[in-house]
């Protein structure tokens, strides 16, 4: 029996080996999309171009621009004398926001009163968008309670300043990398591609190829073919997470600050759960492409409803309820929990359940639909 | 009698949604015989393989291998079975040594076992040489003799063949049938083939006829031959336009059949005598000259094309 085991696995070893495809997207899909989305998929907003219309030109209005150009969101690329040329410039994409001070601003403020500043912001993306409204607002405010002060001593009144002051205290991530965020969630994501993919096209090779056959005639058990087929994908699992890990650490200086162990151990029971989906989808496929679409199908929900792009608390209910129905979900809570918070088990135990009954009932499911039979 | 019988397969049914793809097949077959089943295209043949090596489920009836219920102990009378599937089963990507030493292990060979066993199998289909080839890069006829060779590993008792020399050049076809030939009588193998070449069928002890998932006739080659003695004519002559036209329209000739220069014409019971002599007739009257028409002894494709033709 064991010996049986053995053979299965050291035969898939050598088809994996001599299958240069899928050799390659075995140990270069995780560096890929390591490198594409440890770069590309970060909020991380700076330099913003900035279109400047100053009709002021008093001190009060380059004060003001001193304060934008101190701030790291905005660059201040272009001056301009009229809102046509300030247009022209957002329109072709040049500039992404544009800050229009009118004539009697430095007056107004002299004289006590409220000035007014638009801010014209280009609201094509949304994400960008959001970054430039809140600094536009938190720059200004600043600016005038920096004004709001001066007034206040020059008044000669004593005591308190501001009433209230909001100290912000950013923990886990303090510089907020959208790295730090993304690539323990990655590990997750590249896990269930990699493993789906890769357990239900070999099992359904043997099907489309004929080799089943000969396979149904010799005493291999249901569940020895399962676990033989299994094993070498398990180990390459492992071999991708730490490809992942020490990329991660390395050139994206992430820092682990829970338990490696325990990561790896919550890494091998999700894996329980899409090892056994690639083995359920090799029960309804018949052909490898089949089983290439239906992984495809539970992947794509996977990357949008589990909180890997889009938090899961700006959707609406409808979806966040779907998400509890998606594994992915709660891995990326215990992965992110255990890398950026550094958190043990008493803080993720039901995300871990969760997990656990999802391994148990898919592997069930999968292991109960697979014969090794034709029909 | 049943002692010697290696496969017992009685009443097979199985049935695809409403398709009766097997109905009620019973064949058995003794230690160094080789029984061929034959039949027309989707009559059922490769199901009923699929059905004794269990690789299907049966609706109803019992196989025994060796002596060995198929049902009750599965592993045990697979133990018995060497398979030989219609498509290509074995792995490309592994060599050819390789292949056989995966199904030597699995099928529970030890370790010092194996090699000898896959030289000596590689030896007798004359592959011992190939033996570090990449499988992929086999001819059809090689992959063939290297599948049988996988099949031989365990010794099976049972040797089950779906059409193993379809897509094969006729030498290797040739080759392969003396090694089926050797396996049974020298080893007494019992040998269950699938063929739709009736020359192949020729070679078996036994033939049983498939149709529509039914076996409608069994029997020696000479037996099934036997049975439309008297009943086919060979014409041969010119214009053979003309000779054809004239043989389809007479109402005893039930069917005609072109082999090379000749026709075969199959005739109703005892009609053959009146027959020839209408043909002679009209055949003169149109101005056509016949060489040769005469009742002849059947092939067994005449015997074929009046089975698989339902009437």
């Amino acid at each position: 029996m064991i010996l049986r085991l053995i053979s299965i696995i050291r035969k898939e070893f050598v088809q994996i080996i001599r299958d240069p495809r899928t050799l390659g997207l075995t140990f270069m899909l995780p560096l890929v999309m390591l490198f594409l989305l440890g770069y590309s998929a970060t909020n991380d907003v700076n330099n913003i171009p900035l279109v400047v219309l100053d009709q002021d030109l008093s001190q009060k209005s380059r004060e003001l621009l001193d304060a934008y150009r101190a701030a790291d969101y905005f660059h201040l690329a272009f001056f301009v004398t009229n809102v046509e040329d300030m247009r022209f410039l957002i329109d072709s994409n040049k500039a992404r926001a544009g800050i229009i001070i009118p004539h009697d601003f430095g007056k107004t403020i002299s004289t006590g009163k409220v000035a007014h500043v638009a801010f014209v912001i280009d609201g094509s993306d949304p994400t960008l968008a959001g970054t430039e409204l809140s600094a536009a607002s938190a720059i200004g405010q600043a600016e005038s309670s920096k004004i709001i002060t001066l007034r206040i001593s020059l008044s000669g009144l004593r005591g308190q300043l501001a009433p209230v002051e909001v100290d912000t205290q950013v923990w886990y991530n303090p510089d907020l990398v959208s790295a730090d965020y993304m690539i323990p969630a990655l590990i997750g994501l590249i896990l269930q591609v990699l493993t789906t993919i890769l357990t239900s096209t070999s099992i359904v090779r043997e099907r489309e190829r004929g080799t089943i056959e000969q396979l149904i005639v010799t005493p291999i058990r249901s569940w020895e073919l399962v676990v033989g087929k299994l094993v070498p994908y398990v180990l390459i699992a492992f071999f991708d997470t730490f490809e992942i890990l020490l990329v991660g650490v390395l050139i994206f200086k992430v820092p682990i600050n829970g338990s490696l162990g325990l990561f790896l151990g919550m890494i091998g029971l999700f894996l329980v759960t899409t090892l056994g989906l690639g083995l359920l989808i090799s029960t309804i496929s018949n052909t490898q492409q089949e089983a290439m679409l239906t992984t495809m199908f539970t992947i794509l929900p996977s990357i949008f409803l589990s909180g890997f792009f889009f938090p899961l608390a700006a959707m609406p209910a409808a979806l966040q309820i779907i998400s509890y129905a998606i594994p992915l979900r709660y891995f990326l809570i215990i992965a992110r929990g255990i890398v950026l918070k550094g958190v043990g088990v008493d803080a993720i135990w039901t995300e871990i359940l969760s997990l656990a009954v999802f391994a148990v009932v898919v592997m069930g499911a999968a292991a109960a639909r697979f014969h090794k039979r034709l029909d | 009698m049943y002692d010697n019988y290696t496969l017992i397969a009685s009443h097979l049914s199985r049935s695809f949604g409403a398709t009766h793809a097997v109905e009620d097949v019973s064949l058995a077959v003794a230690a160094g015989e080789i029984y061929g089943l034959v039949g027309p295209d989707g009559a059922g043949k490769t199901t009923t393989l699929r059905l004794i090596c269990g690789s299907l489920k049966l609706n109803s009836g019992t196989v025994s291998i060796g002596g060995v219920s198929l049902e009750r102990h599965p592993e045990q009378a697979r133990a018995k079975i060497g398979y030989l599937s219609q498509s290509f089963s074995l792995y490309e990507e592994l060599t050819v040594l390789e292949n056989i030493r995966f199904l030597a292990e699995v099928r529970g060979l030890a370790r010092k076992e194996w090699l000898s066993r896959a030289r000596e199998n590689l030896a007798f289909v004359g592959l011992d040489a190939f033996r570090g080839r990449r499988t992929g890069q086999l001819s059809g006829g090689m992959k063939q003799k290297l599948s049988l060779a996988c099949a031989l590993v365990n010794r099976p008792r049972l040797l089950l063949l779906d059409e193993p020399t379809t897509g094969v050049d006729p030498v290797t076809r040739q080759d392969f049938w003396q090694l089926i030939i050797r396996l049974a009588g020298d080893q007494g193998i019992a040998v269950l083939v699938c063929t739709p070449y009736m020359d192949e069928a020729t070679r078996c002890s036994r033939v049983g006829f498939l149709r529509a998932g039914k076996i409608i006739v069994e029997g020696s080659p000479r037996f099934l031959r036997e049975k439309l003695r008297g009943r086919v004519l060979e014409l041969s002559g010119t214009p053979r336009e003309l000779l054809a036209k004239i043989a389809r329209s007479d109402p005893a000739v039930q069917d005609t059949q072109r082999f090379g220069d000749r026709l075969h014409l199959l005739v109703d019971a005892d009609q053959a005598e009146h027959v020839r002599t209408r043909l002679e007739e009209q055949i003169t009257a149109g101005g056509g000259q016949i060489d040769r028409l005469k009742e002849i002894t059947p092939l067994l494709e005449d015997v074929f094309i009046d089975l698989a033709e339902e009437k």
